[in-house]
């Protein structure tokens, strides 16, 4: 029954009739009980893969020859609104170029996963992986360094 | 000394109906669960044991290791008492209700009713109607704003709701002949117009079988008519104050009154135990009465979904609503259906 804003009720005799309505409802939820697929995820039996440019965990890449692509130009660390990127520079010990990382640790807690340092790093030397499960028991478990970046593990 | 067999016998069905019944809770709570779970397209428990089939054990072991709390502004003794009066009366219910054909084995009469009372039908109105000051109670002594309209709902509910019921049932009484629920369900296992069609008073009483539906879910306090627990706008209603075991006495109560209900509803519309082709009339065997008793529980069962059913595809009524579907709608439906029903003179 549907009471209008003057109070006057809308004389609806189809609708005032609740067991029409109810019916179809009804029939509704019979056909989500039955027919419509479930979609729920069995999360740790079955995963779901991130969608494409997920932002997910950071890593850092390596060049052809294994050494780390960054070249502590700090441009990561001055675009992350998060401030939680930090660059120790050092000089390189080959002769392509000048710095290189001594030491780049990066914040998990402070990270807002906003993507910045994968865009601004000219290098193409960082990136967000499509891992999101990232779990830890401890503060410091959070704290990734250089090695943890490189290597993934 | 001789032993009183039948006396015996009449104490074994007692225990058993009851503790089947209290067996029945877990099984209700899972299936509303699961049930609920798939109209809402997800898979529902299905971790704890195979196919979540342990989950109301695991519930019910939390309940009963959660601290049971009683607050300081409570009303000691209504406190405790509401929560096993409305536990205690939907079970009683259950004592009147036949739930299969009488079996005869060496020579001890067995009826498949706890007590063949002759106002059986009475005694369950009477009964349904204590259920409700379990929740009227529990809201009153709880001190507490939302319990208190929880309860004030409760019993304005019951109140609007169980003169559409009892006229509901007057018009069965009127077919039947009897308040007796073994007479109830017997006029029922005729055929109907000299055909094999049972005359179910679903099909001979379909406005009392509507009418009767609605107030039984607002005896049961199930949605579409659950507005004394409210938990969008009252909390948890007449249950706010209550934890633990007590709070699961609420709980197990609703779930034994769907149960019930279910039950009176098939004794009362649908046959009882009789199905034709299934169960004879008159056969006093011992297959002839589990299979009543497995036609039985399988209505029952058919029921209890629906219940569920109903509950996981309708909203709740709002306050003037549920009051005027009550007062304006069903009770001069069950009245009409009164005066139709003696002017016809159905069967």
């Amino acid at each position: 029954m549907h009471d209008n804003d003057n109070g006057t009720e809308k004389k609806n005799l189809f609708h005032s009739i609740y067991l029409i309505e109810i019916f179809k409802g009804m029939m509704n939820t019979l056909k989500h009980f039955w027919l419509v697929k479930k979609f729920t995820v069995q999360y740790p039996e079955e995963k779901l893969k991130a969608a494409k440019g997920y932002r997910g965990e950071h890593r850092l890449k390596k060049d052809d020859q294994g050494r780390p692509k960054c070249v502590a130009c700090f441009m990561c660390a001055t675009a992350c609104p998060a401030e939680c990127i930090h660059i120790k520079a050092g000089e390189a010990p080959w002769p392509d170029r000048d710095k290189y990382p001594e030491e780049f640790e990066i914040d998990l807690l402070r990270c807002i996963y906003c993507g910045y340092c994968e865009l601004a790093c000219p290098c193409d030397a960082i990136e967000l992986t499509e891992t999101f499960n990232i779990v830890s028991t401890t503060r410091g478990e959070k704290l990734y360094n250089k090695e943890r970046l490189l290597n993934g593990k | 000394m001789q032993i009183n067999w039948q006396l015996v016998i009449d104490i074994a069905k007692a225990v058993i109906v009851f503790f089947g019944i209290l067996t029945c809770i877990p099984i209700l709570v899972y299936a509303e669960r699961k049930i609920c779970a798939y109209i809402q397209d997800r898979r529902g428990p299905n971790r704890v044991g195979p196919l979540g089939l342990l989950q109301p054990v695991a519930d019910a072991i939390k309940s009963f290791f959660k601290e049971d709390y009683t607050p300081s502004h409570v009303d000691k003794v209504l406190f405790t008492l509401a929560p096993a009066m409305a536990f205690i009366a939907p079970a009683l219910v259950f004592a009147v209700i036949p739930f299969g054909h009488l079996m005869e084995i060496k020579g001890y009469k067995i009826l498949p009713q706890v007590f063949d009372m002759n106002i059986g039908i009475l005694f369950v109105l009477m009964i349904a109607s204590l259920g409700g000051y379990g929740l009227i109670l529990g809201g009153w002594s709880s001190n507490n704003k939302y319990s208190l309209l929880g309860g004030l709902r409760a019993s304005a509910q019951m109140l609007s709701y169980e003169i559409a019921m009892g006229l509901a049932v007057i018009s069965i009484i009127m077919t039947a002949g009897s308040t007796r629920m073994a007479d109830i369900v017997g006029v029922q296992t005729q055929g109907l117009w000299g055909t094999c069609i049972p005359a179910w008073n679903i099909i001979t009483q379909p406005i009392a079988f509507i009418v009767f539906l609605c107030t039984a879910f607002a005896e049961t306090n199930r949605l579409p008519f659950d507005l004394a627990e409210g938990d969008s706008e009252l909390i948890g209603g007449y249950h706010t104050e209550y934890s633990s075991m007590k709070f699961a006495m609420f709980f197990m109560g609703e779930y034994l009154a769907v149960l019930t209900m279910s039950a009176l509803i098939v004794t009362l519309f649908l046959g009882g135990w009789y199905f034709p082709g299934i169960t004879e009339v008159g056969n006093t065997s011992l297959l002839n009465g589990i299979l009543s008793i497995f036609v039985f529980g399988t209505k029952v069962g058919m029921l209890v979904f629906f219940f569920i059913w109903t509950r996981w595809t309708l909203p709740r009524f709002r306050y003037d609503q549920l009051m005027k579907l009550g007062w304006k709608i069903l009770l001069p439906l069950a009245l009409f259906n009164i005066i139709l029903t003696a002017i016809l003179g159905l069967r």
